[in-house]
């Protein structure tokens, strides 16, 4: 055990396509690119694809010809896969280094200093054997004094850069090796630093991550301010930052591309209303209420023929709220007020905002003139719904077993996602099928 | 009037806030913060029910046996994390009990050992066999005479995609 901190950034390396290749082996090696909700946009591809050039986030579209072409295997995004494969990688690190932060659904810093193992290196080593063979992800895992360097030795591990780690684990521990490396990082591979940021830091002719190492913090924290400051001690194998606990989110957003042209407002009725629930179940599953409400529908950026419009619209509430009837009926007067009949809807959507804890200092209305015992009854209402909910599940249309009415049940508008793979792990009819 | 300190009479008087009589700022832990104002609301908590009414002079002789159910997933799966279900497809494997549409468990983190029956993957497709390591090299055996074994001549840990542990099986 060591007296200072001893980070690790493992991230799972392109991580959708990884999940994907798990269920169908005869994938390797090939390109492969999993698409945005609804199929618009290229969000994750294998190594692979991203050697035939097609860019991340590029439309599906523009690149249609390419991937037909090179006979790229295209896969709309499977959630539910890629949430319980990422479920089973983090618990099986926890099992390994209880001392860790998810970082995202494919990303975990882990602290290695507190643990009984001789050589945090062997120790890396351990844990990738272990999450390839159980769960079949190849993983990348830098290791350095603070969080801000192993964000930098993990990118330098994933792409085996200067030939430094060739079993894609890199141990950036060393001062020497650092003040090596650090001069050929750009700014904007910095955790934290944005093109604005790194813009702002070569006017004072800082252009690589070893001359904002050795800028002057007082300096730097007069550019950037305290986040900036931080990221210089950081940089200077300091460590400012340590592992943060799961945070409830602040905010909570749902919202899709529909599958269709959606023309009429009863349609986009039956999206906001869906999306509030689905936002509602979120934001009562951390126990949080909410404070504002945004709500806003668009046409397709990409159709240039259609006329163009965009609006959204939020509110305040005047006390905080979790109360699922309340929030649909004022997020359906919003859409009331911004709802502009003859334009072609491609997408909508609902935020709900500034949440924080149930029961915390919650500010009550001097003018509410609702009784606690109507609230109280409203409550047990969405619980016991919530009860039956869980009991009986969703439908096949994924309607919940108890359901506003407006929620709809046709769900013309609802996305496509037409090269799905099966859910194999979360659905006992579509596990993966072993022949002869 | 003195700057600052101590106002006799100032504020609002004792016991007329909400619970009408004073009140106390103490710590607690912030898991616990939920039960305790589920307390206050309720002045109780919600316990757990019993399986049987409570009626007078016949109290059940078994409430005292705390109910707890037999979970199948703790008896059929030890490494959660690391384990997937399949599904057979086809009667290459009849004579070791697994059957065309049956579900198999299968543990990837366990190594594999000669003789146990494994999900492996061959020419890309993931196919269920029993394994038999002699000194010639790696046999895959069906278990269903129709079928040939297939040798593997270069063996390696990556063809073996999980070792099954159970199989289910629905009339």
């Amino acid at each position: 055990m060591s007296e200072f901190p001893i980070f690790a950034l493992i991230d799972c390396n392109n991580f959708y396509a990884s999940c994907e290749r798990v269920f169908q082996p005869k994938l390797a090696q090939k390109p492969i690119v999993v698409l945005s909700n609804n199929d618009g946009c290229i969000i994750a591809r294998s190594n692979e694809a991203k050697a035939l050039g097609i860019p991340m986030g590029a439309p599906f579209f523009k690149y249609r010809d390419l991937i037909e072409k090179s006979q790229v295997k295209v896969f709309s995004s499977n959630y539910s896969l890629y949430g319980d494969m990422s479920n089973r990688v983090m618990k099986s690190l926890q099992m390994m280094v209880p001392d860790m932060e998810i970082y995202s659904i494919d990303e975990a810093f882990l602290r290695l200093d507190n643990i009984a193992y001789d050589n945090p290196i062997d120790l890396c080593f351990d844990i990738r054997h272990k999450i390839q063979k159980w769960l079949g992800i190849p993983t990348s895992i830098g290791i350095a004094p603070t969080k801000t360097l192993a964000k930098i030795a993990n990118h330098i591990a994933k792409k085996n850069l200067y030939d430094l780690a060739p079993n894609n684990v890199c141990d950036l521990r060393d001062i020497s090796l650092q003040n090596q490396i650090l001069a050929k990082i750009a700014l904007t591979e910095i955790w934290g630093v944005a093109k604005g940021i790194a813009s702002r830091l070569s006017m004072v002719g800082i252009n690589n991550a070893l001359e904002l190492r050795d800028a002057d913090p007082k300096h730097i924290r007069k550019i950037l301010g305290v986040v900036g400051e931080r990221i210089v001690y950081e940089l200077r194998g300091v460590s400012c930052l340590s592992l943060e606990e799961i945070k409830n989110r602040k905010n909570i957003l749902s919202s899709k591309s529909f599958g269709k042209n959606v023309y009429d407002k009863s349609d986009l009725q039956e999206a906001i209303a869906n999306y509030i629930m689905r936002a509602c179940e979120k934001m009562r599953k951390q126990d949080s209420v909410a404070n504002g409400l945004h709500v806003y529908v668009r046409t397709s950026p990409f159709v240039a023929k259609h006329l163009q419009y965009c609006r959204g619209e939020s509110i305040g509430f005047v006390v905080s709220t979790d109360n699922v009837s309340e929030i649909l009926k004022m997020a359906l007067k919003i859409l009331d007020k911004i709802y502009v009949k003859g334009f072609v809807y491609k997408k909508a959507g609902v935020a709900l905002l500034d949440l924080q804890k149930k029961g915390q200092e919650m500010q009550s209305d001097l003018f509410d003139n609702s009784d606690i015992n109507q609230q109280k009854r409203m409550e047990l209402r969405q619980q016991t719904v919530e009860k039956i909910n869980q009991i009986f599940g969703k439908n096949n249309l994924g309607n919940d077993s108890v359901f506003y009415a407006i929620q709809g049940t046709k769900k013309s508008w609802a996305m496509q996602n037409k090269n799905r793979s099966p859910l194999y792990t979360t659905n006992i009819s579509e596990i993966v099928g072993v022949k002869f | 009037m003195a700057r600052g300190g101590f106002r006799y009479g100032a504020g609002r008087p004792k016991g007329q806030g909400k619970y009408l009589e004073s009140t106390k700022p103490i710590r607690i832990p912030i898991s616990l913060v939920g039960k305790v104002h589920e307390y206050i609301d309720n002045k109780c908590f919600n316990l757990p029910l019993y399986q049987s009414a409570v009626r007078a002079g016949f109290p059940s002789p078994a409430d005292d046996y705390i109910a707890e159910t037999i979970d199948l997933n703790k008896y059929l799966i030890k490494h959660p994390t690391a384990t997937f279900l399949v599904r057979v497809i086809g009667d290459s494997m009849i004579d070791a009990g697994i059957n065309d549409g049956d579900v198999l468990v299968v543990d990837r983190s366990l190594e594999v050992k000669n003789g146990n029956i494994v999900i492996a993957s061959i020419n890309g497709e993931l196919t269920v066999k029993k394994i038999l390591k002699n000194n010639r090299g790696v046999l895959l055996n069906p278990a269903n005479k129709k079928y040939s074994p297939i040798e593997l001549k270069d063996f390696n840990d990556n063809i073996i995609w999980g070792v099954v542990t159970s199989v289910i099986h629905k009339f």
